[in-house]
């Protein structure tokens, strides 16, 4: 994994003054010990219109220093309101001005009318996961407001809409005062829509106070809108309304600011829910069944869109079909239909919909039927709270369904992977003729992240052991539950296969090799041994766990998907803070490889982080590992529904091997 | 030795070649005079005579007696007898990823009408071109003997308990859910039984068919509404149903005063002389009203109740492309690179 290669100014940061001119030229430090850095970072991206000196607001009082591209903006609005437009304005603008952003939408289980947040953070360094201190808060949600403003640290500003009169509440923060209603009222939209141009005004207000290039600002909005110029141009208006305002009635004196930098270059925005669409569509899926549930609705509904744009031939004619279904046990029970006949199929559920689907998993595991279920985790038990991320369907799928059932599981870490998995899961599922599982998280599926651009899938597609006619014609016929390459998968064959012997019957009860109903205690214990084998051939299929660090530190961090980049940035504390150097091996899969088993050999302490309260990954390691070795697991788990940080592991880390800081 | 010449007896085939071993299934484990082996005859003899390619169709079931039966017939077709109550689901995805297959579904009154109600109304619903029958004994068999939801108010079961729950008409529901023919039979009307799933095999669109089917072991003493005896008793055909199929090339008159004559999907002519004064088997309130009627009056009305052939089966509406979408090859399903690149780029 690769970390994400911010240029670093950081250095010198109190000795920057301003970014003069047009962009081209940058005169930013008063030391040039180390300008080239600063040039490096500065000039791929052209900044024409930033011309900061001209705004007598943009001047920090003089003796703050200015922390620059390494802070977080909160926008606290109410659901609803059309917040997420401009929040993407905001996160997109500061992402094509090269510097390295997260978006990160905190939203009730609610349709309209309670409270949300969303957080973008900035960061030089290109730390991307959650940070829990808010540097910057738009108030625009009068319901919270009062402990939205207590819930700052001290320095913090706050830009509020005038009529709350939030600067009365705490005198350590710098307040800015906006009329948000008269500037919405200004741009002449219509009063049904004002509340929605009233969020764009937020846009260029903190656009004006925080240095964001308004070039960048007006061509994210126009994409944006691409297909309602006339909303553009309204939005426009508001955005303006709000930088002009800034600039001539607030006086700036916080200390954050974004200065350009060329971090981004390449890379895409994109959220896990989408990049998991496109690697359905591009793992050639041709049948896909789902009940809506949150938060994995969008996989299917990013889906519908690509498909149609995509896989609608010159005809007309559609290569897929997408059916939403009853509930999510009608969803998973056309997977398996559909898997059976011969297509790649899918859905996509949560929680929830992974308990409705616990009899037909068994099913589909022990009848050998391809088909793969995206899981995007939120939190539980029961319906828990659906709009909040967590890891917690780890043990539950592992072993879904009664009886001795196994599952293979795919953990993508990264919208890349998002992506990755989706495509790869199809060719896993067909050779393994079985149901695979790929587990994401809210936080990973529904928020923006950073991403290199997604590669072309290079393997051909994949459709595993499937015999045809003319194949069947030589053999002169097959046993459908018969290991013959030793791997534990057997041969099969697709409805409608024009020979006397393709046929054969599934069955969720009781079968021999041929698939004839038996109870015989020596079929039933065969068939069961066989199906372990074939579990142990998974492991030459999945994805590989990823080592970061040299693997010679005493302790060892095992994490797996989102909370990555919370580790990524503790591991960089804990080094930085307190000298203590650490390895890291992230899961990508189960069954577990051989690398699992000695990463944790190789370690004295190993930290085991994730994102639930009874430690399942550690569950399922020690149920794996040799009992000597399970003694050195430490289980480090966070679980409060908000994405994990880094410094809630650094905290513990540091703690527990009482690092000094 | 002898020398006497023998003459071989010309095998007996069906339209496409083939004898009726090839439409045969497996030995029935089922109890002797269970009404379920004769719908397996029946069937097997319905596909036979229609000379239907046994590998063109997929066999669904879900779990009980009915759903054991698949096995006892067409073995070289293609088989999957899924989970309790789900059948409809693993059928529809199977026709989704391959829609030029012909499905029969095998279902019973628990299967359907308890377990399954959710799936099976959705079935329904979307007019999936498939048969769905319910042999329908109103017990439970493999658990020994507790009422289904198709029991009638009043009817005893062995150990005396009487079922105070209205049953469920399955006809009724399945008209006004959408499907597009729906009849009633009887296992042991081996006429009406055979003419009826001639035509569901050319139609096009759910066709269900509720074919009470007594069960000899649990429910087939006094008091029982759905034992031979009841039947026979009760069993009130609404029309006589007569099937002509497209192949067969015979003129049958009729006399459109009294036959309603409905061409089918393959060209099939269904013929329904009318035994009931109300009979319209085109109009759905009329024919809801037979069956309300009917069960006020303790008949089992038997025969077609309703046919709908112009209404698009489920497939037809998603507008998929001709071949099935299970084995399209790789460059129709795989987007190419040029596509990845501009949806990269839109996310720049």
């Amino acid at each position: 994994m690769e970390m994400i290669q911010a240029c670093q100014p950081q250095d010198h940061p109190s000795k920057r003054l301003l970014i003069k001119g047009r962009g081209q030229e940058l005169r930013g430090f008063t030391d040039d010990t180390h300008p080239q850095t600063w040039k490096e970072c500065i000039q791929p991206m052209t900044t024409p219109q930033l011309v900061v000196q001209d705004q007598p607001g943009l001047q920090p009082a003089s003796g703050i220093q200015q922390i620059v591209n390494d802070f977080s903006i909160q926008i606290a609005t109410v659901n609803g309101s059309g917040s997420q437009s401009a929040n993407n304005v905001l996160l997109r603008s500061i992402f094509r001005m090269g510097v390295p952003v997260s978006g990160k939408n905190l939203f009730p289980s609610n349709i309209a009318g309670l409270p949300t947040w969303y957080t973008i953070r900035v960061s030089k360094d290109g730390w991307v996961a959650r940070k829990t201190d808010i540097d910057v808060l738009i108030a625009m949600n009068a319901e919270t407001a009062q402990q939205d403003v207590q819930s700052l640290r001290a320095g913090a500003a706050v830009i509020y809409d005038q009529s709350l009169k939030l600067d009365q509440v705490r005198d350590d923060l710098t307040y800015y005062a906006v009329p948000f209603d008269q500037l919405a009222a200004a741009t002449g939209a219509d009063a049904k829509i004002r509340k929605l141009v009233k969020n764009m005004v937020y846009v260029g207000v903190a656009a004006q106070l925080l240095s964001i290039d308004m070039d960048w600002v007006e061509k994210t909005v126009r994409k944006q809108f691409a297909k309602k110029p006339k909303a553009a141009e309204l939005n426009l208006k508001a955005v303006r309304a709000g930088f002009d305002y800034a600039a001539s009635s607030l006086t700036k004196q916080d200390p954050f600011v974004v200065a350009p930098m060329s971090a981004t270059q390449g890379k895409i925005i994109i959220e896990g829910n989408e990049a998991t669409a496109m690697g359905a569509m591009f793992a050639g899926v041709t049948v896909v069944t789902w009940y809506p549930i949150t938060p994995s609705s969008s996989v299917v509904e990013d889906l519908i869109d690509y498909m149609k744009e995509y896989r609608v031939e010159p005809d007309g004619k559609a290569s897929f079909a997408i059916v939403q279904a009853e509930d999510e046990l009608a969803a998973v029970g056309m997977v398996l239909g559909a898997g059976w006949a011969g297509a790649r199929s899918m859905t996509a559920t949560s929680g929830p919909g992974i308990s409705l689907m616990a009899e037909f998993a068994g099913l589909g595991y022990y009848a050998e039927i391809p088909g793969v279920i995206f899981d995007v985790q939120r939190t539980g038990p029961s319906t828990g709270l659906p709009t909040r991320t967590c890891q917690g369907d780890l043990t539950f799928i592992a072993g879904l369904s009664h009886g001795d059932t196994k599952h293979v599981m795919l953990i993508p870490g990264s919208v890349q992977e998002c992506f990755e998995f989706a495509t790869e899961a199809f060719n896993i599922a067909e050779q393994m003729q079985s149901p695979i599982f790929v587990l994401s998280d809210l936080d990973l599926g529904m928020n923006n992240w950073m991403s290199e651009p997604f590669d072309y899938p290079e393997k051909p597609i994949n459709r595993g052991k499937v015999l045809d006619a003319k194949q069947l014609q030589e053999l002169g016929g097959f046993a459908r539950y018969k290991d013959v390459d030793g791997d534990g998968i057997p041969y099969r064959t697709l409805p409608g296969t024009d020979h006397p012997a393709a046929a054969y019957f599934t069955r969720g009860s009781g079968h021999n090799e041929k698939g004839q109903y038996t109870e015989r205690p020596d079929d039933y214990e065969n068939n069961m041994l066989r199906l372990s084998r074939k579990f142990e051939t998974a492991k030459t299929l999945v994805p590989k766990p990823i080592l970061q660090g040299k693997g010679r530190e005493k302790v060892g961090i095992i994490a797996f998907g989102s909370s990555h980049w919370a580790v990524i940035e503790s591991r960089d504390q804990l080094q930085r803070e307190s000298k203590l150097g650490t390895d890291y091996l992230r899961i990508r899969a189960y069954p577990f490889t051989q690398e699992i088993h000695d990463f944790v050999a190789q370690h004295e302490r190993i930290y085991v982080v994730e994102q639930n309260r009874d430690g399942q990954m550690l569950h399922l390691l020690k149920v794996d590992l040799d009992p000597t070795q399970i003694v050195k697991l430490k289980s480090l788990r966070h679980f409060n529904g908000l994405p994990i940080d880094a410094r809630s592991i650094t905290r513990v880390i540091a703690e527990q091997e009482g690092a000094a800081k | 030795m002898s020398t006497t010449p023998v003459t071989p007896q010309p095998v007996k085939t069906n339209r496409i070649g083939l004898q009726i071993l090839d439409y045969r299934g497996g030995k029935t484990t089922l109890c002797a005079g269970c009404g379920h082996n004769a719908i397996s005859e029946r069937i097997t003899e319905a596909f036979y005579e229609m000379g239907i390619q046994p590998e063109r169709v997929m066999k669904m079931s879900g779990i009980g007696c009915s759903s054991k039966s698949p096995a006892y017939f067409m073995s070289r077709s293609f088989s999957f007898n899924s989970v309790h109550g789900r059948m409809p689901s693993v059928a529809t995805g199977a026709l989704l990823a391959n829609k030029t297959m012909r499905s029969i579904g095998i279902s019973g009154d628990g299967d359907t009408a308890s377990i399954g109600m959710g799936q099976f109304v959705h079935l329904l619903r979307r007019n999936m071109p498939m048969i769905y029958i319910i042999e329908d004994n109103g017990v439970y068999g493999l658990t020994k003997g507790q009422f289904s939801a198709t029991a009638d108010i009043g009817s005893k079961l062995k150990s005396g308990v009487i079922n105070d729950l209205p049953a469920i008409d399955t006809c009724a529901l399945a008209i006004q859910m959408g499907a597009t023919f729906v009849g009633r039979s009887f296992s042991g009307d081996k006429k009406q039984l055979s003419a009826m799933l001639k035509a569901a095999v050319a139609h096009r669109g759910t066709v269900m068919l509720d074919v009470i089917s007594p069960c000899v072991t649990f429910n087939d003493h006094e008091g029982s509404t759905k034992s031979y005896k009841f039947m026979q008793g009760h069993e009130e055909p609404v029309a006589e149903v007569g099937f002509v199929s497209h192949f067969e090339d015979i003129a049958v008159d009729y006399d459109p005063d009294t036959t309603v004559d409905v061409q089918l999907h393959d060209g099939s002519h269904l013929r329904l002389r009318k035994l009931h004064e109300d009979y319209d088997p085109t109009d759905k309130v009329r024919a809801m009203n037979l069956l309300l009627e009917a069960h006020a009056k303790d008949e089992v009305l038997t025969g077609v109740f309703y046919v709908d052939t112009q209404k698009p089966d489920f497939t037809s509406m998603l507008n998929m492309v001709d071949e099935p979408l299970a084995t399209l090859a790789a460059e129709r399903v795989r987007p190419s690179r040029e596509v990845l690149a501009q949806i990269m780029a839109e996310h720049s």
